[in-house]
């Protein structure tokens, strides 16, 4: 049967290409052998020698260690609060204060990110001189600002993940635990943790990606000396467009690619093996 | 069969007033909100029993069951297990357990794993708890399958499995939540009687919660029926079956004709009924309890009508005239509808006890006599 080009497949195309045919061209670019961006030297590439060089690159080397420890730390810190926020929202049933609950935990993806990043500023400036004043204690905004803003705006992705878990979870399975004679505590660490365990590691490889390209929130909270990989890119692209650049980005988009695609994967996964188990109930009808 | 039987008349605890009750449920009531799910219920269930509790759904059959595990608050009343007041016991403290509609297997723990849980909480040593486990799972019949996962398992082997993990505990009261329900025709006949089977081999007192009227009365000591939150009736499944105690009673447990009519003799050892949706007058050989002139009902059973085609010598009492309307052959019994004279349908069954040929059988359209025993008929008033 011949295949005829029908509409929505151009638009699919178009579609594509518009927006992968940036990140496309600069990885192209990143094994191009020409210092000039824009020239492609076809005689000497493709070349890894861009790549080569970032790894004698020592301010590169320390912006990604540090973005590296801050994604770890933040996404850690984001599964620990949007997993209780998570529990919170999907199995107290409506008490008071719930739909504001939802609406506050829920804010950040939607809020605009300069905001956040100047709201937490102001407040670490303030803290900054309330810790001088009343503790005679200097703090520096580094890392340790940038991990702390970085949980605010992924905790809420974590609570999204989280909660729709806790949605198709069979409430009976708790109690089943707890007529066994398992105390609540108990009852959610040997049950409800390992089953939502794929949704959490999911919710943290999100944050964790998510805090690794950000770039606005930490631009604000950071202190003079600490760059983050992203911020790094950014300043060094202000001061003139160089071919390692490409190279650098091509990495950072790699690790977001890795991120997001094994966090799918994980639901995915947990997905199909929860519709397995439901077929089989089904079946043994 | 028969031995049990005798042996269950002999053992009827309900019917001495010496004994003690072992769960005693008194004036229980339970509110959620403006809804009243248990409406001051009251039972006593002896020790070794399987109490059914049947109602359709909403009736509040679940809540009940679930005030006794401890997943809900009563709004008012107690609950004494063996003489021990369950007020305010979590449902991890409480010497009772429950087997879940929907199983409630943990999905990541080997058959093994979820039936060594319970014992894992109250400290035992790994010994004592592999010993107990093994038990079990011979009981059940599931030694192989220990290492396997819940979604490996079939469902009557679910189900099997969901038996072993509250057994196991050696609760003082076993709550089973629609025991049977997900399992398929076949394989629930089988496991009404290996249900009963267990529990007799272990003596555990089984509370358990259906809308299956079949699974009630083969599985019950006595059944209590409830109805909208309250306790209708309680008996014994024949009690139940052969004498309600109420029009919706006699309509949930089976199918039943039922025709409105007016007490015109009411005599200590017998009663004549005048029914004008029936067409006529039904001759009942017992008393009851109602005063001349009142309006009752008579619930006429389909398989203790007689149906045929000559007219009999007497039709002045327990007999009608009608025509038949369809005919459902279900194998072991056959359905008729008949439309009688007054306009009703009653429906008659027929055991097939011989292959007849057409021109024997009753076929659509004839005219045929129903009739029944005087002592069949059930009055009830309410």
């Amino acid at each position: 049967m011949k295949r005829r080009i029908t509409f929505p497949m151009i638009a699919l195309c178009v579609g594509l290409l518009f927006l992968y045919a940036p990140i496309i061209s600069m990885i192209v670019y990143s094994f191009n052998n020409s210092r000039l961006v824009t020239v492609w030297d076809s005689a000497n590439s493709p070349t890894i020698k861009w790549y080569l060089a970032l790894l004698k690159d020592r301010p590169v080397l320390d912006a990604a260690w540090l973005s590296i420890r801050v994604a770890a730390m933040s996404a850690t810190g984001a599964v620990v609060l949007g997993t209780l926020a998570g529990l919170v929202l999907a199995r107290f049933g409506p008490f008071r204060g719930r739909a504001l609950l939802q609406g506050l935990t829920t804010a950040p993806l939607v809020m605009p990110e300069v905001i956040t990043g100047l709201s937490i500023l102001l407040l670490f400036v303030s803290l900054e001189q309330f810790f001088r004043i009343f503790f005679g204690w200097q703090f520096d905004r580094g890392m340790v600002t940038i991990t702390i803003a970085h949980i605010t705006f992924t905790m809420a992705y974590v609570t999204v993940v989280v909660q729709s878990r806790l949605a198709t979870f069979d409430d009976s399975l708790e109690e089943a635990a707890l007529d066994l004679g398992a105390k609540p505590a108990k009852v959610f660490f040997r049950i409800t943790l390992p089953l939502i365990t794929p949704a959490i590691l999911s919710g943290w490889l999100l944050a964790f990606t998510l805090s690794w390209d950000d770039v606005v929130v930490s631009q604000f909270v950071a202190g003079p000396g600490s760059n983050t990989l992203p911020m790094l890119i950014y300043s060094k692209v202000r001061l003139g467009v160089n071919p390692s650049v490409n190279a650098l980005a091509t990495i950072l988009v790699l690790f977001v690619a890795i991120g997001v695609a094994l966090s799918a994967w994980l639901m995915r996964r947990a997905e199909k093996r929860r519709e397995r188990e439901m077929r089989l109930a089904e079946s043994g009808r | 069969m028969a031995d049990r039987r005798n042996d269950r008349n002999k053992h009827e605890p309900w019917r001495d007033p010496n004994a003690q009750p072992y769960v005693r449920i008194e004036n229980v009531t339970k509110r959620f909100g403006d809804f009243v799910a248990v409406n001051n219920v009251s039972l006593k269930i002896y020790k070794g029993e399987i109490f059914c509790l049947l109602g359709g759904s909403g009736c509040g059959k679940s809540t009940l069951l679930r005030m006794l595990a401890g997943f809900e608050e009563t709004t008012g009343g107690s609950i004494y297990l063996d003489g021990q007041d369950m007020a305010g016991i979590p449902p991890y403290e409480r010497p009772v357990n429950m087997m879940f509609q929907s199983y409630a297997l943990f999905p990541h723990m080997t058959v093994e794993k979820n039936i060594a849980f319970g014992l894992e909480q109250e400290k035992l040593s790994r010994s004592e708890i592999n010993s107990r486990v093994e038990e079990i799972l011979g009981i059940v019949r599931l030694g192989e399958f220990a290492r396997r996962k819940p979604h490996q398992l079939s469902g009557g082997q679910r189900q099997r499995v969901a038996l072993a993990r509250a057994l196991v505990k050696r609760p003082k009261l076993l709550l089973l939540d629609e025991p049977l329900g997900a399992l398929d025709k076949k394989l629930r006949e089988h496991t009404q009687f290996e249900l009963i089977n267990i529990q007799e081999q272990l003596g555990v007192t089984f509370i358990v919660v259906t809308h299956d009227q079949e699974e009630a009365m083969t599985l019950a000591s006595r059944i209590g029926v409830m109805n909208r939150g309250e306790i209708v009736q309680i008996g014994t499944p024949t009690e139940i079956y052969e004498f309600p105690a109420t029009r919706f009673v006699a309509d949930f447990i089976g199918s039943v004709n039922m025709f409105e009519g007016r007490l015109v003799e009411d005599l200590p050892d017998r009663v004549r009924i005048q029914s004008d949706q029936l067409g006529g007058v039904i001759y009942v050989d017992h008393g009851i309890s109602a005063a001349p002139g009142a309006v009752v009902w008579v619930a006429i059973r389909p398989e203790k009508i007689t149906i045929q085609r000559a007219q009999p010598a007497d039709m002045r009492e327990n007999c009608v005239r009608g025509v038949v309307k369809e005919i459902a052959y279900m194998g072991d019994v056959s359905v008729y509808l008949v439309k009688i004279d007054s306009g009703q349908t009653m429906r008659v069954t027929l055991p097939n006890m011989e292959r007849l040929s057409d021109d024997e059988r009753i076929l659509w359209d004839e005219t045929v006599y129903l009739t029944w025993h005087p002592g069949s008929p059930v009055v009830v008033i309410q």
